[in-house]
């Protein structure tokens, strides 16, 4: 693998991310990756789910009462679009359109970024009611899982800017190809995963 | 490795090990830190005998008997068996596929560090303030009423060299889907390959669950988080299933590599090839697939309801099929072979009647109701340390024996090995098997001491001294270890003689590239086709020799363990609220971590290319450093 080998549309492989022996182990071994995560979401929603409205008797607090389904909303169609827009940063980066590719990472970037704010004045929200971390099981259980959720988010959007700032003048090549193609499939397994908490998590917990 | 040993001096070669991402140096990192360990479990392994040598013995306090007992039992599964085991993965699958190297060998290094840096973190609580103390499976109840920072010395650690051993399990399982050489299909792979790809699997997605678990411990006592505080509405039965859901699968991932040595062993030295391999790959994929599915045997007790119980039982039950299947083709492998009894075979024939005797008294404590006459008790000792140790620690003996000469270039003594043999397989069964009975007499687990009219005492004793004679079997594999070295007689590709699959085609030690060409595989047990059809080359090759491309070295692997080590201490004293430097440190640690996998993530490494004549003129002999 040659990174000075200049491409152009014409030139550059279908499947740009498996085109190379490392992008092709990255590729599976991503994937691997993205299975322990699922065990380690499959563990915390359990969790979760079992402890539920646990706390000390006199709790005031309860899923069904606590939950502010419009502000979640907003933020999962936030995050919903961004994954969007990083289908069409790849959609770019398959077609060897570089700077394409970048405008609509940098919008995945601010839809990520807003997403994390709306996230962190919905805990800090929560935190002025009174509903604490040590409070019970339940908050435990919840800002845990939710949390662990967007501390992934917060990785995401520091990958997409460090790959964008550092390739920045280099342009595409078949070295960095595969590390663009894995950092939008995290994203997309991030959004995945906001799926499964915003039904368990949020519209369960408001159905009571 | 002793050529390079020779050249370099004792410091450069301290350094090659620390950024080597050669799969044969991180199998020897394995081996000797894993060997290291494996002494330190032994030691404390060998206190609770003296311990437990006579009624009412006070040579351990009660309070120091339970951090033996809970550092005994950590010790050797996270940090002697697995790694061990892993050192073996690393030194031979990679050459059983005719793999130039592991797929991420940058991410073997890290997986072998963060190992390292884990279980050193956790060893050191013996000098700072108290080892963890609430048994190897740390149950909340216990672990969370636990004074002093054990239990958080114990959650730390192992979650450092729990990333560690995930990283090598993925990092297996991507080099056997894509580095297979040509010809080399699924079912052409040797089954010590096939059940390092099982066991790789199992670590996958048994290892996140402890993680999960571990996290929770450290909030819990640090950030006085709620998971196990009932009192607050936790529960800490959901401590017991994710360790569980961890636990079972993890008798899996060392048994697995186990099984895959002893088929080896049993195929090479009756050389014959292995009788059902079909059936033992598809007996390791239903071990592998059914090891997730019976954690709940480990809590037959907590009270799950008789459905629950029903339910695990029957499929505890249904794993003895397999695994049986697996003892009758070993069985109908030796059968009829041109049978020698090297050092290696010795330990798989003694190895079947010992595995078997452990995987009978399983299937008498799947039965949920004698489960309950059982549990807590010594029967429950005997039974796991006749699978660990009858299985496992066998095969671990086993294969020193039969992987040495391939890792170092010299073969272990034969007569040191069966006095080794013989000294450490009595001791074993002296110590344990009478334990069975001890259970049976209600001798409890995890008890420092008993009574002189319990009339324990003798079947004690004798335990004791089993484990006396299992401690002189390890002095003399030492001895040999030792001996070995001095001498230092080379030998050739294949020294036992009979080998059957490619590891056994290439130079021992292999040179850093390992094979110069791939090879074309034919048909399972390739070398031993070639020897068949009398290929003076030793191997039919798949390409021309060409330029190799190769891996640089890299420290990073080194300071990305080394900061999350550094963290760890910050995390440990973070909260007793007295010591502000603790944060600083905290952050120091992480800044280290995650600033050196931007750096690595940043700067291009390309690798090196070995040339054509380099490759020539080693085959003519001399350099196999290469650098």
């Amino acid at each position: 693998m040659d990174i000075n080998q200049k491409y152009t549309p014409q030139s550059w492989p279908e499947h740009p991310e498996t085109a190379t022996m490392e992008g092709k182990n990255k590729f599976i071994g991503f994937w691997l990756l993205l299975a322990a995560e699922t065990v380690t979401f499959a563990s915390l929603f359990a969790t979760y789910l079992a402890l539920k409205d646990k706390g000390p008797s006199g709790m005031e607090f309860s899923a069904a009462g606590l939950y502010e389904l419009p502000l979640v909303f907003a933020m999962t169609m936030i995050l919903l679009t961004s994954s969007l827009t990083s289908v069409y940063a790849m959609y770019h980066m398959k077609n060897h359109n570089f700077k394409a590719m970048q405008a609509w990472l940098g919008i995945t970037v601010l839809l990520g970024a807003t997403f994390l704010g709306l996230e962190i004045y919905e805990f800090n929200h929560y935190v002025h009611l009174g509903f604490g971390y040590t409070n019970s099981a339940f908050s435990s259980a919840f800002y845990t899982l939710v949390g662990t959720h967007g501390a992934h988010v917060l990785f995401g959007l520091s990958w997409f800017i460090a790959l964008m700032l550092r390739n920045a003048k280099r342009g595409l090549n078949m070295y960095n190809a595969p590390k663009f193609y894995l950092a939008s499939l995290y994203w997309h397994f991030i959004d995945v995963v906001w799926v499964f908490i915003f039904t368990v998590v949020y519209l369960m917990g408001v159905i009571g | 490795m002793s050529s390079i040993a020779q050249k370099k001096g004792f410091g450069a070669t301290i350094w090659d090990f620390m950024t080597t991402v050669d799969h044969k140096k991180i199998a020897i990192l394995y081996l000797i830190s894993g060997g290291i360990f494996f002494l330190i479990g032994g030691l404390e392994a060998m206190l609770i005998r003296v311990q437990l040598a006579k009624a009412g013995n006070d040579f351990l306090s009660a309070g120091t008997y339970n951090e033996i007992i809970t550092m005994h039992g950590t010790t050797m599964i996270f940090l002697a068996a697995m790694p061990i085991l892993l050192a073996f993965m690393n030194a031979i699958m990679p050459l059983q596929i005719g793999a130039r190297d592991v797929a991420f060998p940058f991410l073997n290094s890290l997986g072998f560090w963060l190992f390292f840096f884990g279980g050193i973190f956790l060893n050191l609580s013996w000098f700072m303030g108290g080892a963890p103390d609430a048994g190897w499976t740390n149950y909340a109840s216990l672990a969370l009423a636990s004074e002093g920072k054990g239990i958080d010395f114990y959650s730390l650690g192992l979650t450092i060299s729990g990333f560690g051993t995930l990283i090598a399990g993925i990092n297996f399982l991507v080099t056997i889907i894509n580095m297979r050489a040509p010809g080399m299909t699924y079912m052409r792979m040797p089954l010590f390959t096939w059940t390092t790809f099982v066991a790789s699997a199992l670590i996958l997605l048994a290892f996140p669950p402890l993680t999960v678990g571990l996290f929770f411990m450290v909030f819990d006592r640090m950030f006085d988080a709620n998971f196990f505080a009932v009192e607050m509405g936790g529960n800490t039965i959901i401590w017991e299933h994710l360790f569980w859901i961890f636990g079972h699968p993890e008798v899996y991932i060392l048994i697995l590599p186990a099984f895959g040595i002893f088929s080896e062993i049993f195929a090479i030295f009756s050389r014959k090839r292995l009788f059902g391999y079909t059936a033992l790959v598809f007996a390791t994929i239903l071990i592998g697939f059914y090891g997730f599915m019976v954690w709940a045997h480990h809590m037959f007790t907590v009270g799950l309801g008789p459905t629950a119980n029903a339910v695990f039982a029957l499929a505890t039950m249904i794993i003895a099929v397999p695994t049986g299947i697996k003892i009758f083709n070993w069985l109908l492998t030796i059968w009829g072979g041109n049978i020698s009894f090297s050092v290696p075979m010795i330990y798989a024939v003694a190895f079947i009647p010992s595995f078997v005797a452990g995987g009978v008294t399983g299937v008498m404590q799947a039965i949920a109701p004698l489960d309950y006459q059982l549990h807590d008790s010594y029967f429950i000792v005997a039974h796991f340390h006749y699978v660990i140790v009858g299985g496992v620690v066998l095969a671990i003996l086993a294969g020193t024996h039969l992987y040495w000469p391939k890792m170092f270039g010299t073969m272990l003594s034969e007569k040191l090995g069966k006095w080794t043999f013989w000294f450490f397989f009595i001791g074993f069964h002296l110590t344990f098997f009478i334990q069975h009975f001890l259970g049976l007499m209600g001798m409890p687990r995890r008890v420092y001491t008993f009574g002189a009219d319990q009339g324990w005492d003798l079947f004690n004793a004798i335990s004791s001294v089993g484990a006396l004679f299992m401690a002189i079997g390890v002095i003399i594999l030492l001895v040999n270890v030792v001996l070995t070295s001095i001498k230092n007689e080379r030998v050739g590709n294949d020294p036992w003689g009979d080998g059957r699959t490619l590891e056994w085609a290439i130079a021992s030690p292999p040179p850093f590239y390992n094979f110069a060409q791939t090879p074309l595989v034919r048909g399972l047990d390739s070398v031993w086709i070639e020897k068949m059809d009398g290929n003076k080359k030793g191997m039919i090759f798949a390409e021309p020799l060409g330029d190799i491309h190769m891996p640089n070295g890299s420290i990073i692997p080194f300071v990305i363990s080394l900061g999350m080590f550094i963290a760890s201490f910050g995390a440990l004293y973070f909260l007793d609220g007295d010591k502000p430097w603790a944060l600083a440190v905290l952050i120091i640690g992480l800044g280290i971590t995650f600033g050196s996998m931007l750096l690595r993530s940043l700067k291009d490494d390309l690798g090196f290319h070995i040339t054509k004549a380099e490759l020539l003129e080693d085959a003519k002999g001399g350099n196999t450093d290469g650098h």
